[in-house]
């Protein structure tokens, strides 16, 4: 049994992941941190209840998923700081995405959110099939499927990307 | 070669990922060796699996907002608490009273001949109070060129214009001893007439808004409440025929102190 503070410490240490993938999965700065609060603060409050097996951050993943998948059910008032959405612009740029990556990034938006959160979980999070099963709270062939399906998918929408390009050319 | 390659897609993903059996990632191996489509394919994959880590691994150095670790520090205090949302604010009120002014809570009760109507529409206005003041909040609070309507500078002015707009003597409290300075003020349509926003913002640049609504019909006393909608926090209670509601994205305990201290003021100057 793990004691109650060196859990939240194992806790805060997933935080900059779970920031990285809530702003792969959905885009914004503003959203993504705003689901990253959220998620924190159900975790916390259920840190008591969590019995120190298995891998806190699959955990924590798994409460991330059920609350983005409340959410894309029924919208809520949508809290929208300016300021982050001015950083936002210079950051891109100074990151220096190549094309190709604005490219990856737009495809990534069109696939459908059960096939990005799986990609997001493996290719990303690097997590095993099993961790991501567990995150998503679905079996291990319905991982395989998906992120087979997701990748696939996305090779697609980026040919079509770059078949686009070539013809405004 | 236009023979398809023994192998799924389902499998092919499981060898990027290191999700074979020793065996067939050995078999797998042979395959892309043989069929170029196969190890196009697998290659396209990777590419794309470098992109993404490319596009969002830069998130990992960005500093955490901290708003986050505040939750946890708050957490730590209740976590022995079984954290229903009736206990969260009877937890708000506990640290109101440790901050140092008990003596009005006691006032919460609904006096024995208030009328039900009437009940049913403080209970009204205590439903939209905190939700139309945090929407303020979140929408003037980030603007940092034009945050108010009269600055601070024209202090005189803006308690004139807002009075005269809410046909109420309406007054910013002083907040200078806890840190926060008046920025502003504005005047913003409320749920049934103007109501006014006051801001104040730290050295930080932390910023808290004081809603100030006229709406309420009967001259009335409620309890500190408190709501959290999104990330914002408010601390919010009704005087006389005054709504007022305190928010800011902080931390409840310190903005329990700053409640505490606009509620002072404000009941002495009446």
């Amino acid at each position: 049994m793990v004691n109650p503070s060196e859990r939240e410490v194992q806790a805060l240490a997933c935080l900059p992941s779970l920031r990285r993938y809530a702003r792969a999965l959905l885009g914004s700065v503003a959203a993504a941190d705003d689901l990253v609060q959220d998620t924190l603060e159900k975790a916390w409050t259920r840190l008591s209840s969590w019995h120190g097996e298995g891998d806190i951050r699959a955990w924590l993943f798994s409460i991330m998923h059920n609350l983005h998948v409340d959410q894309v059910r029924k919208p809520r008032l949508v809290v929208i700081s300016m300021e982050d959405e001015m950083s936002d612009i210079p950051d891109r740029a100074r990151q220096g995405d190549t094309l190709a990556l604005r490219d990856l990034d737009r495809a990534l938006r069109k696939l459908p959110d059960e096939y990005r959160e799986v990609l997001l979980l493996v290719a990303l999070e690097e997590m095993s099939y099993a961790e991501a099963a567990e995150a998503l709270g679905c079996p291990p062939g319905t991982v395989m499927s998906r992120l087979s399906r997701a990748r696939a998918q996305l090779r697609v929408l980026l040919e079509a990307e770059h078949a686009a390009l070539k013809v405004v050319r | 070669m236009n023979i398809q390659p023994p192998i799924t897609d389902e499998e092919l993903n499981a060898y990027l990922d290191g999700e074979l059996p020793t065996q067939r990632r050995l078999e797998v191996e042979a395959l892309l060796a043989e069929y170029p489509e196969l190890a196009a394919t697998l290659n396209a994959y990777r590419q794309q699996d470098q992109g993404i880590k490319a596009l969002f691994n830069p998130v990992l150095n960005e500093e955490i907002p901290v708003r986050f670790t505040r939750a946890t520090s708050a957490t730590t205090r209740f976590r022995a608490w079984p954290l229903s949302s009736l206990q969260r604010i009877a937890a708000s009120v506990l640290l109101v009273v440790a901050s140092g002014s008990a003596g009005w809570l006691a006032r919460g009760a609904w006096t024995p001949d208030t009328p039900s109507h009437d009940i049913a529409a403080i209970d009204n206005t205590l439903a939209t109070l905190p939700h139309q003041a945090a929407i303020a909040h979140v929408v003037y609070s980030p603007d940092m060129k034009r945050p108010v309507e009269i600055s601070a500078e024209h202090e005189d002015q803006l308690i004139t214009w807002l009075s005269k707009r809410l046909n109420a003597n309406v007054r910013p409290p002083s907040l200078g001893m806890l840190g926060y300075d008046l920025i502003g003020g504005r005047l913003l349509p409320g749920a049934s007439g103007p109501v006014a926003q006051f801001m104040y913002n730290d050295a930080a640049g932390r910023r808290v808004t004081l809603y100030v609504s006229t709406d309420n019909p009967r001259n009335q006393e409620t309890a500190f409440r408190f709501a959290q909608e999104g990330p914002v926090n408010v601390f919010y209670w009704i005087d006389g025929k005054f709504g007022y509601a305190l928010s800011a994205d902080m931390d409840k305990a310190e903005l329990a102190k700053l409640a505490t201290a606009v509620y002072g003021q404000l009941a002495s100057a009446h």
